[in-house]
């Protein structure tokens, strides 16, 4: 399996980042992968400058393969200083790109760190109209 | 520290293994069925190693059927002695722990029109024989149960299922490819007809295995050919493969079976020190003596055995994410386990090679890996492992 991993997989698998939580986040987004059964919490943080929403931090926890912690590792690199927006529009073959390419089979893991991080995105804007 | 604890997937060869296949690799090359010297050389040295094989299960040598290996085997001894008694009967049953060996041949004798049975394990990897009695039949031609299973290293009672089959009047075969040489078993007293083994399991060469066949057992032959192997397996025999097997048989001692079970408690003990873990399989002489296999919670063991590759520990894992199909290894599944706990399940699986000092070193990495991975598990909140 090893070798079915790119160099860039195998360092954000070895030294994740951003992994962890942020307490009194904006938005939280806990999602399952009906695949395998993996895990993954995605916490933001958002900042408003100017008139943009802006993702000023964001953190992860992940409960998966090497794929699932690796994809949840760059899509925090990714989103991290983006705005709302701009977050909302990275897919998983960005995440799989910015990894140097992940095997087939993995592909649902870096599904699975856009659909964490499209959830939180959700929860922060229903938080918002709550008010 | 280099660790390599995935001797259920091979083992390192014996140098003293190497050392006896040298010769036939090089200048005694010859063709065991050729009459000139040459092939009189290889046919002697072919039967010495059969004499040394059958002599470890108290066998005949004729007894004895060289393979390329343990899947050869459980092809040859389920097909054959499925094809050879199709006139008595459509019905086979064996277990749903079994290799993908015996498993996969049942399923594709499954749609050639077999009835196939795969008796339930326990939690710690057992069948029950009041089942497999009643799930016997006049239409029962085989009974195929592994021995000690290559996941949890359960070790199934045979001599209890021979005497089941016996009564009964069925064939019973074993793949005792992760227990031979581990678990002894003398043929004249276990009533058992054909049992699978391999050599690269016992620190012999990859490629060649032996099927035992009972005198007296029926079977066809599943590769057409020449009269090999006493017309049972067609082929030119690998001599050098057998001396080598031969070699690795004769080079297991009895201190061997202590040495590794001490090694395989330590880690046990070691590592069950770490909280929310759990064996999967049977403790004690019912294990076999070289496997651990433990669940450590809120983790996922493709993650976890990378992470142990990186400092130079070799392991394996069933957990769905390291698989192609991405299912659960199905033992874990059969031994009731859920996908997601089935996730951190690690198989440590040692030999007669292994040290004390590789143990210690291994329980102090698992610590150290399980507590990183913990921390950025989300399974973990709550819990301060
Ligand atoms: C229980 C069992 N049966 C059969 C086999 C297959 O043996 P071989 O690799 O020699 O074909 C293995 C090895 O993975 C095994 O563990
Ligand atoms: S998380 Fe299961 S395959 Fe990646």
């Amino acid at each position: 399996m090893a070798d079915l991993y790119s160099k860039k997989v195998m360092e954000y698998f070895q030294k994740p980042k951003n992994m962890g939580e942020i307490e009194n986040a904006d938005g939280i987004g806990k999602v399952g992968n009906p695949t395998c059964g993996d895990m993954m919490y995605v916490y933001i943080k958002v900042t408003k400058k100017d008139d943009k929403e802006i993702i000023s931090d964001i953190r992860v926890k992940t409960f998966g393969c090497v794929a699932a912690i690796a994809s949840s590792s760059v899509t925090t690199e990714l989103v991290k200083g983006k705005t709302i927006e701009e977050a909302e529009k990275i897919s998983k073959d960005d995440v799989a790109k910015a990894l140097g390419g992940l095997p087939p089979v993995k592909m649902h893991c870096s599904l699975l760190s856009i659909d964490a991080l499209k959830t939180a995105i959700n929860d922060y804007r229903e938080k918002k109209s709550e008010g | 520290m280099k660790v390599y604890l995935d001797n259920a997937a091979t083992t390192m060869t014996d140098p003293g293994v190497a050392k006896a296949m040298q010769p036939y690799l090089t200048q005694e090359f010859g063709n065991a069925s050729s009459l000139h010297q040459f092939g009189r050389e290889a046919s002697g040295a072919l039967d010495q190693a059969r004499v040394a094989i059958a002599k470890k299960i108290n066998a005949e040598p004729e007894e004895i059927i060289f393979t390329s290996g343990g899947t050869e085997s459980d092809n040859l001894a389920i097909r054959g002695v499925a094809y050879a008694n199709k006139n008595k009967g459509n019905h086979i049953i064996t277990s749903t722990i079994e290799h993908p060996a015996v498993l996969n041949t049942c399923k594709q004798l499954e749609k050639e029109g077999f009835k196939i049975s795969y008796l339930k394990v326990d939690k710690r990897g057992f069948i029950d024989f009041e089942q497999l009695k009643k799930e016997i039949t006049d239409k029962t031609i085989l009974v195929s149960i592994i021995h000690a299973n290559n996941e949890i290293g359960t070790i199934q009672e045979i001599e209890t299922i021979a005497n089941i089959c016996k009564e009964k009047k069925i064939v019973f075969h074993s793949d005792a490819v992760q227990s031979f040489t581990k678990v002894h078993i003398d043929v004249k007293k276990t009533k058992i007809d054909l049992i699978s083994f391999s050599a690269h399991k016992i620190h012999g060469p990859n490629g060649i295995g032996a099927l035992y066949l009972r005198k007296g057992t029926k079977i066809k032959k599943q590769l057409e050919g020449g009269s090999q192997e006493f017309n049972l397996r067609a082929g030119t025999e690998y001599v050098a493969g057998a001396v080598g097997f031969a070699k690795a048989v004769e080079l297991v001692e009895d201190k061997h079976y202590s040495y590794v079970k001490q090694l395989r408690d330590q880690l046990i003990k070691g590592l069950e020190e770490i909280p929310n873990c759990q064996l999967n399989g049977p403790r004690g002489d019912s294990r076999v003596c070289n496997n651990a296999n433990i669940i450590f919670n809120f983790i996922e063991g493709e993650a976890m055995l990378l992470r142990l590759d990186m400092k130079g520990i070799a392991v394996s894992t069933g957990s769905a994410c390291s698989q192609r199909d991405l299912k659960p290894s199905h033992v874990l599944t059969a031994i009731g386990l859920k996908a997601a706990v089935a996730h951190g399940s690690i198989r440590f699986t040692l030999s007669r090679f292994n040290t004390t000092e590789e143990i210690d070193y291994t329980i102090k990495t698992v610590k150290e890996v399980v507590k990183a991975l913990r921390e950025i598990s989300p399974l973990r909140r709550g819990y301060n492992g």
